[in-house]
């Protein structure tokens, strides 16, 4: 086992026997924020498919994050007050069941990064970011401007969605989903980036010219990545929507884009666990500086030019040392 | 007579005033070398860019192994068999030598779109790479990272993912430069076996290799191709000798 695994093993673990003594303490609040944790690192887990392994830095993951958001709100609402989403060909009803929230709100976000990613991947490095923050912004002006889902305002959920067989309002067992899904997503992201497609994908963030003599097309492999990055983004988004029984536009702003890539950035970029570790450490420096003085992201600000300047492989990177392949 | 395995005819392309294909005409037989010699700035590199796809001549036509590739892109004429090296070593630093030689053969076994199973091990991606890297001689390099090999190490390399395309016809960009006298020769001898697998194109400044290896050599002159003969032949051209040769001699 190496350092990074083993590493990785105490981050997971560790959240949750964050959650579970929490939760034998009686600390509620502290449930929930190992909940948030979880959730945001799912946000990051995303972004790193994209940032860390193809090297596509997006400025516009808050674009999947929201729709995945709004793809909860949106289906919760309807089914809320039994108005059906379409009449016409067919009937399609809004539903409060996360399973298939989950699914609509990744396949939402899959095709929204597949047309975001088609255009953007014209262009690479800094135009990149730029387009994909173009194309976020767009989104984030549409949901304040769209009145029918609350506009500025956002759009409440009413009760928690459904999950067959536990209490979601239940903060252990709402952890106890969101955690799962990050460890699956995880998991499956550490077969992906071994996978022949890792293989090409890192191949292209390397080296695309070299790909191409070689008969594989590094756009199409950049796209593939770019659309599973949003899907998993999306999925966080639908239940950050769930954790908080609410969407805004507020996580569709740029801002939320950033704090996605500051995950990545604080936790390693391309590091499997990284985005966990960033999520954590901004969670716990929100939660501890932010009630000492509202200035606290200053001191994020200076952690996060320490991290660039010094430790480019982030938190995992400093204690696990450089990243080995294969 | 044999169908050229790649033809090229009357390829210009123009920068501005510069010519740096004036009318290329070129073929590539079955079961040669034919090396394409010049002195610096004759559109050697630009030549090569056109064959592989990666520029678009402003007149004239490519066919590899029969069909009109002109307007085809880099990796549909790597999809139909071209296989190139480049002139500075371009493989992927972070990998290790397996992995590069490893994408090589994904690309030609068109198995990119896998992403649950570990690459490594899938032996129809190993064996295959495995293969092409003892070939070259780079076995107990295996696990090494590409960017952490000697410099030859790094040009015997390319010519192992070469390899491992299976091509039609290599195209070889200065497989040569910067190697040793020790390397230059043993990857002469390498290439000597390759001809029988796929016809190479091969540019080089080596002049040892060439006279060693080629059974036609063509001359690049201004985007021109001023001669075109066997190794004799070229050795006792005077326009030759005049243009390029002579200026070693000197």
């Amino acid at each position: 086992m190496t350092r990074e695994t083993a590493l990785n093993a105490l981050l997971g673990l560790g959240l949750l026997a964050v959650a579970l003594t929490a939760h034998a303490a009686g600390w509620t609040f502290t449930v929930t924020l190992a909940t948030k944790v979880a959730i945001l690192a799912l946000a990051g887990a995303g972004l790193n498919i994209a940032l860390g392994f193809g090297g596509l830095v997006s400025f516009g993951h808050a674009a999947f994050f929201g729709i995945g958001g709004y793809a909860a709100g949106i289906l919760a609402s309807h089914a809320m007050f039994y108005e059906p989403l379409v009449t016409w060909p067919v009937e399609i009803e809004g539903t409060r069941a996360m399973p298939v929230i989950w699914l609509v709100a990744m396949a939402a976000s899959g095709l929204a990064a597949l047309a975001i990613g088609a255009l953007s991947l014209r262009t690479r490095g800094v135009f990149f970011i730029m387009i994909t923050l173009a194309f976020a912004q767009m989104i984030f002006y549409f949901a304040i401007s769209w009145p029918a889902y609350g506009g500025e305002d956002g759009l409440s959920l009413g009760v928690r969605n459904t999950f067959a067989g536990l209490n979601t309002l239940d903060p252990l067992s709402f952890f106890a989903i969101c955690y799962t899904l990050l460890m699956i997503v995880l998991g499956l992201t550490a077969l992906l980036r071994c996978s022949a497609f890792g293989l090409a994908l890192d191949g292209a963030r390397q080296n695309a010219e070299r790909l191409k003599s070689l008969g594989i097309d590094p756009t199409r492999v950049l796209l593939t990545a770019f659309c599973l990055s949003g899907m998993v983004t999306g999925l966080s988004g639908a239940l950050y929507a769930d954790l908080n029984r609410f969407v805004s536009p507020a996580m569709l702003s740029w801002q939320t884009s950033g704090e996605i890539m500051v995950f990545v950035i604080l936790g390693g970029v391309g590091r499997l666990f990284g985005p966990l570790a960033g999520a954590a450490l901004y969670i716990v420096l929100e939660h501890n500086l932010g009630g000492v003085s509202e200035h606290w992201q200053f001191l994020l600000g200076l952690l996060l030019l320490l991290v660039v300047l010094f430790a480019r492989g982030g938190l995992i990177g400093l204690v696990a040392g450089e990243r080995r392949h294969g | 007579m044999a169908e050229p395995v790649l033809q090229i005819r009357g390829l210009c392309k123009h920068f501005g005033a510069l010519r740096a294909s004036d009318n290329v005409d070129l073929d590539l037989m079955p079961g040669e070398i034919h090396a394409l010699i010049g002195p610096n700035g004759a559109g050697k590199s630009t030549l090569i860019k056109q064959i592989a796809g990666e520029i678009a001549p402003d007149a004239g036509t490519i066919r590899l192994a029969g069909r009109d590739v002109t307007a085809s892109g880099a990796v549909a004429r790597a999809r139909l068999g071209l296989a190139r090296s480049f002139q500075v070593s371009s493989v992927a630093g972070e990998f290790t030598v397996l992995q590069n030689v490893m994408l090589a053969v994904a690309g030609r076994l068109r198995r990119t779109y896998r992403f649950l199973r570990p690459a490594l091990a899938d032996t129809k991606l190993t064996a295959p790479a495995r293969e092409a890297i003892a070939r070259v001689g780079l076995a107990d390099r295996e696990g090494m990272r590409a960017a952490d090999l000697s410099h030859g190490e790094r040009r015997t390399l390319e010519i192992a993912i070469a390899l491992a395309l299976k091509p039609k016809a290599f195209l070889l960009d200065e497989p040569m430069a910067g190697m040793g006298p020790e390397g230059a020769r043993s990857l002469t001898h390498l290439l000597d076996g390759l001809r029988h697998e796929a016809p190479i194109l091969l540019v080089e400044h080596d002049m040892d290799a060439v006279f060693a290896l080629a059974d036609r050599i063509s001359v690049l002159v201004h985007g021109r191709i001023i001669a075109s003969g066997t190794v004799a032949e070229i050795q006792a051209d005077a326009v030759v000798r005049a243009a390029y040769l002579g200026e070693e001699d000197a």
